[in-house]
């Protein structure tokens, strides 16, 4: 059912160039060994969606020329500040952006995950997205007190793709506390994972490692990329490679600097 | 007359004044002064817990991104601060960029949780600690939060407070509107208004926002910077003074 002896090239060819792809937020499982290997393919129009914020990722292959759209609460270099090929690209108007807002998005993967057509979200009332964005809408709830609710269509991927500590020899992937990898992941259509390390027999047996599974049935394809998440932390493995977002976050404020770290980047270990 | 404390002990000081009798206050990222001012009202009002933002000690969630969002639904979160580029004068908050969204002069991170959370949480505090008329507008250029909801909407929360550098404004419900509630020492109203790019309500006496004591400084400079160091190591030494200074 799972094939865990893929490698992260041919994860990628899985992705094909318009894909809606999501991707977890920043230091949550960003599968950057597979980011890398699209880039190096020349991945063309990708509908990202963040799970539901981004970071280096996006930034990474909104810059490479990846990217048609970004459906996403924010997207930034969390303490290294704003996502410069992200912005740059907006405020040129090469990309469209999608504004959400976090609990929109996570109702709308819950939507997904379901199979439901919309989901519901408090809030929201008199924001732009709201105003600016077609797919939600406000509906009267049909319940009393029949006051107006925001809703919000099911998010749908074509891939989900994530990175994750690690799988076990049945397929499953352990991806601990972080259950919204789990709603996106079901989600989509095809799910893809990287890990770190493939374990011993199987967790599902493992009362204390089984509820931070996703199970077999859900995965479509895995492979073994230690590091796969690097620069970004992974934790509990490990933390974020603080010199090297620092060099990206410094070269990535000019074009010129990007394409020479992305150069860097790229013909680093022989990519993909 | 020179001040025996930093800018940020003074706000940290102020804005742990803000966060009442509530229990739960979760910090965001990128947050040291609300995380320290959670860290201040510990020791003010027993109960209270601040989760903040790279700290596992105080990140009590087991559920993945979604559980802030579902607390703050439940009533369960009682406190939020935040910030952003742009706010106007009926609190509507601009995390998202500057010019046509579409096309925009200048783009900014994005709106994150601040749509939803602003009818959830009871008591939030917007901070803006460069006050000017850049970031205090008249109109936002993109709403990425508002207050301004259909009639009969759920609401359990919303703004209450807006803390800045010069001055600390009170948000009215029910005018959907600003009143000046204390002004920085060293501040003027004068100075304020033209710093200021919407109009606000001026009471009748307006008082000078309280200096911190010497016991809460002291405070600052012990618990508070020794909690605040496990996730804003550089700030805790940059911005908070050694104990005992």
């Amino acid at each position: 059912m799972t094939r865990s002896d893929a490698n992260v090239t041919l994860l990628a060819e899985q992705i094909k160039d318009g894909a809606r792809l999501a991707l977890p937020s920043e230091n949550s499982g960003v599968p950057v060994a597979v980011v890398r290997a699209l880039i190096a393919r020349g991945a063309r129009d990708l509908r990202l969606v963040g799970g539901p914020t981004g970071g280096f990722a996006i930034d990474l292959l909104v810059g490479a020329g990846c990217v048609a759209s970004v459906e996403a609460a924010g997207v930034s270099l969390g303490p290294r500040g704003l996502a410069p090929r992200f912005c740059a690209a907006v405020e040129a108007g090469e990309i469209e952006m999608i504004d959400s807002t976090c609990p929109a998005t996570h109702a709308g993967f819950i939507a997904g995950e379901k199979r439901l057509p919309f989901m519901a979200v408090r809030g929201v009332f008199g924001s732009d997205m709201l105003k600016n964005r077609s797919d939600w809408t406000v509906i009267d709830n049909p319940f009393p007190p029949h006051d107006p609710v925001v809703v919000v269509p099911a998010i749908l991927p074509d891939v989900t793709a994530l990175h994750a500590p690690l799988a076990d020899e049945a397929g499953n992937v352990w991806v601990g506390n972080r259950r919204e990898l789990k709603t996106m992941a079901r989600a989509a259509k095809q799910v893809l994972v990287t890990v770190e390390r493939i374990h011993p027999g199987n967790l599902v047996k493992d009362s204390a490692m089984a509820p931070g599974l996703l199970t077999a049935p859900y995965i479509d394809l895995i492979a073994l990329a230690p590091r796969g998440a690097a620069p970004t932390a992974l934790p509990p493995d490990y933390g974020p490679d603080d010199a090297m977002l620092d060099s990206y976050a410094s070269a990535a404020k000019t074009r010129e600097g990007f394409d020479g770290w992305l150069a860097d980047f790229l013909g680093h270990d022989g990519a993909a | 007359m020179m001040r025996e404390y930093t800018r940020e002990e003074f706000l940290i000081a102020t804005m742990s004044g803000l966060f009442g009798d509530g229990r739960f206050m979760v910090s965001g990222v990128n947050s040291p002064i609300p995380a320290a001012a959670g860290l201040l009202h510990e020791h003010q009002q027993p109960g209270f817990f601040v989760s903040i933002h790279g700290d596992p000690d105080r990140t009590p969630f087991v559920d993945g991104g979604v559980e802030p969002f579902d607390m703050a639904a439940q009533g369960r979160l009682d406190t939020f601060v935040f910030g952003g580029v742009q706010v106007d004068g009926q609190a509507n908050i601009n995390l998202v960029s500057i010019g046509d969204p579409k096309r925009p002069k200048k783009r900014f991170t994005g709106s994150f949780g601040a749509a939803g959370l602003y009818y959830l949480i009871p008591n939030i505090v917007l901070f803006f600690p460069s006050h000017s008329r850049r970031s205090l507008v008249q109109k936002v250029d993109f709403r990425s939060a508002s207050p301004q909801a259909p009639e009969g909407a759920f609401r359990q929360g919303g703004p209450r407070w807006l803390l800045t550098d010069l001055c600390l404004f009170r948000f009215d419900p029910v005018t959907g509107g600003f009143e000046l509630a204390s002004v920085h020492p060293g501040q003027t109203i004068a100075a304020i208004r033209d710093a200021t790019g919407f109009d606000f309500v001026v009471p009748k006496d307006v008082p000078t926002t309280a200096e911190p004591d010497a016991a809460t400084l002291a405070r600052i400079r012990g618990d508070v910077r020794d909690g605040l160091s496990v996730a804003y190591a550089q700030f805790a030494k940059d911005c908070i003074k050694e104990p005992g200074s």
